[in-house]
């Protein structure tokens, strides 16, 4: 008995120290990827194609290098509050890309800020290609 | 006359840590949510009501999306509103989103200069944490206070 309750605890006291569902960039975009195949004509991610879509605004004021710059290896800074962001770029900050829920919750957002629409699986599998081409 | 002067030492002390403290109250996702794009503003300086309204907008949060999942909103609305200012509003007006316009905000700095305001490192008046040095401790001591030149 004593020692089912002490596993339980134990149990519990690592779910709370671990973060959500840990996984590496590399994990994050297999799932991008797998997403992505599913479009007709997918032919695989592309560093470039991640680099002008980072750097481009799509229709509205802000691009995704509005906040995180052109270097997205550095620090970036909220465009409205002045906030410094982190780097954006895995090589960077070995935080980025590693939790499924903080990956779909930012993409979400952002894509709306700067796109006014969803981004694509295509579009977010090159952004992270890019991002994860970068040197720190 | 020692005794009243000790009485009022008591006194303002007392006040001014319940009032630090009320504005230190935090809650970790809170902290993480709210403080990801602007210093996480405490609680206590907007009633209830429009904490609600503003966790109900997050979606469209002054132009930006900001949402997040129904969870933590709730749980981050519920502590909110536990530690949200005590002043009631007025019900027949739309609740008060800004910080910035509250009567409170503009009466604690009136005695900031208008150089100041327009000074490229505050850049906006959301920006709490360009004067108040530990506003991301939620310490909004005048003694922590530096101007930016």
């Amino acid at each position: 008995m004593f020692h089912t309750i002490m596993h339980i605890s134990l149990a519990a006291v690592l779910a709370i120290a671990l973060p959500a569902v840990a996984q590496t960039p590399a994990e994050t975009l297999a799932v991008l990827k797998q997403t992505a195949a599913e479009t007709p004509g997918f032919h695989g991610f592309s560093t470039a194609r991640g680099e002008q879509f980072f750097k481009s605004t799509h229709g509205s004021d802000w691009s995704c290098a509005t906040c995180h710059t052109d270097n997205p290896a550095g620090v970036g800074k909220h465009t409205r509050t002045g906030k410094a962001i982190q780097p954006l770029a895995p090589a960077a900050n070995a935080d980025r890309f590693t939790d499924q829920a903080k990956v779909d919750k930012w993409f979400k957002r952002n894509c709306n800020d700067v796109l006014n629409r969803a981004c694509t699986p295509l579009e977010k599998g090159d952004v992270l290609t890019y991002l994860m081409s970068l040197a720190k | 006359m020692r005794i009243h002067l000790l009485i009022l030492t008591f006194l303002v002390a007392g006040a001014a840590q319940a009032s630090g403290e009320t504005l230190r109250a935090t809650n970790p996702r809170w902290k993480a949510e709210c403080g990801s794009c602007h210093v996480a503003y405490p609680a206590r300086l907007l009633p209830a009501e429009s904490w609600k309204a503003m966790m109900a907008g997050l979606d469209k949060h002054f132009g930006s999306d900001a949402s997040i999942d129904p969870a933590t909103t709730a749980e981050i609305l519920a502590f909110l509103e536990q530690n949200a200012g005590r002043r009631k509003p007025d019900p027949a007006v739309k609740p008060q989103l800004r910080i910035t316009e509250t009567h409170w905000f503009k009466r604690e700095h009136d005695e900031v200069p208008a150089a100041t305001w327009k000074n490229p490192l505050v850049k906006s008046a959301a920006n709490c944490a360009a004067c108040h040095t530990r506003a991301e401790q939620g310490d909004f001591n005048e003694r922590s206070l530096r101007l930016p030149k």
